[in-house]
């Protein structure tokens, strides 16, 4: 599908309360073509809250369960009974949810949820840090990265929540970003065709966050794509695969060198030569992994 | 317990225009209608007619509309005070 035929429904309206250049509400937009209105967010303690602007109005045309930061999975868990017994399985409770509140304090609610079998979407948007409270780091923080609290760069390397997701053996995961919509939306809208517990991670550059200008939010993304940084895959019933930009990668496209997105970013500004060694064999690492499974 | 609700509201944060600082114009003329510039706004404020059309009331003027367009069609321009 080309962009120009995916979905005109809009649910974000204008003139909500994202920074200008917001990788968010790109991801949310698209994705909300392919859930459409029959859906119910739960969304907690993130960007996202703030960005549907002040009580009593909201920036979202779709019902959203705002819930406490560690308990996004365990609210749509409730909120998938309730649609259960109230005889409405036609709308989706999806939860979205930023990395902080998926990789570490939301992790058990999630990994809980996930084992129950709960039937629900849940999507985690990850800028690679708690954004929303000012740049802290995250578990999904890369190695090096600059954050208020590892201001000389952190010294962890990120930790992947997909492959966490994927040990449970749930019926869909999938990863995507803001600069391959079609992308997106295919992996959102099976993923709503779907039942049980089903997991997508869109990987979301955040201008403030990572210091870069608000206007290469796109680039930023794919630039992480075509060096490898992040990876595009889909497993689907224990099946699998590369899709998109990562599948030419993987059979055989050179991998852009990490520098060109590290560069533009001020977040990495400090980094030495030791650090870019580190960051290269993490890398290589993680693709001679892909390559063989 | 009353519950607090929320209703969906335009312009939730007000006329998001006026934190602009630089303006987008579309060339219609070099337009090739890829509509990339619609898909990746975070804001939605280019809507769907004919050629590409920017609300400039919520537009926040983030300048991805004229960075991802393939053919140089819309610049940015500071905007008078
Ligand atoms: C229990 C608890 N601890 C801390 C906070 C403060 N807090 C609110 S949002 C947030 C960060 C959220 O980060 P993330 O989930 O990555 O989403 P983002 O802000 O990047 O969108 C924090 C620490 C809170 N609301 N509740
Ligand atoms: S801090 Fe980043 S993720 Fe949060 S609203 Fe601003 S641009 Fe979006
Ligand atoms: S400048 Fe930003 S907010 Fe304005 S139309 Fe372009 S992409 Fe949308
Ligand atoms: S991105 Fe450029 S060419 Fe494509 S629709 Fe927008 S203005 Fe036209």
């Amino acid at each position: 599908m080309a962009i120009k035929d995916l979905p005109r429904d809009e649910y974000l309206l204008k003139g909500h309360a994202a920074c200008p250049g917001c990788p968010i509400t790109v991801a949310l937009r698209i994705a909300l073509k392919a859930l459409g209105n029959k859906t119910i967010l739960v969304i907690p303690a993130c960007c996202s809250s703030v960005i549907q602007a002040l009580y009593p109005k909201s920036g979202f045309n779709v019902p959203i369960l705002n819930i406490a930061f560690e308990a996004a999975a365990a609210g749509a868990s409730g909120v998938s009974a309730a649609l259960k017994k109230l005889d409405k399985t036609d709308i989706t409770p999806v939860v979205w949810a930023g990395d902080g509140g998926s990789y570490d304090i939301g992790i058990q609610a999630l990994s809980g949820a996930l084992e129950r079998g709960t039937n629900f979407i849940y999507i985690c948007y990850n800028n690679q840090m708690y954004s929303n409270t000012g740049i802290q780091r995250s578990g999904a923080t890369p190695y090096g990265a600059w954050t208020t609290t590892t201001w000389t760069g952190k010294k962890e390397h990120q930790k992947e929540l997909g492959e966490i997701v994927r040990a449970h053996h749930i019926p869909y995961v999938a990863t995507a970003t803001i600069s391959y919509p079609e992308d997106l939306y295919a992996k959102v809208l099976k993923a709503k065709n779907m039942k049980g517990p089903r997991y997508i991670e869109i990987f979301a550059p955040c201008p403030p966050g990572w210091r870069f200008d608000m206007s290469k939010t796109i680039e930023m993304a794919r630039l992480a794509v075509e060096t490898g940084a992040w990876i595009l895959y889909e497993e689907i019933d224990g099946q699998f695969a590369f899709t998109s930009y990562s599948k030419k990668i993987l059979e055989g496209r050179d991998r852009k060198p990490i520098e060109e997105w590290l560069q533009l970013q001020g977040r990495f500004r400090h980094l030495t030569e030791d650090d870019m060694k580190k960051i290269n064999s993490h890398l290589d690492e993680k693709w001679n992994q892909y390559k063989k499974s | 317990m009353k519950t607090a609700i929320s209703l969906p509201t335009l312009g939730a944060m007000g006329k998001t225009g006026t934190w602009r600082v630089f303006r987008p114009i579309i060339d219609v003329e070099k337009c090739i209608k890829c509509w990339r510039c619609w898909i990746f706004c975070p804001d939605g404020v280019i809507s769907r007619d004919d050629y590409p059309t920017i609300d400039l009331e919520y537009c926040k003027g983030c300048g991805i509309c004229a960075h991802e367009c393939p053919v140089d069609a819309i610049k940015m321009e500071r905007e008078k005070k």
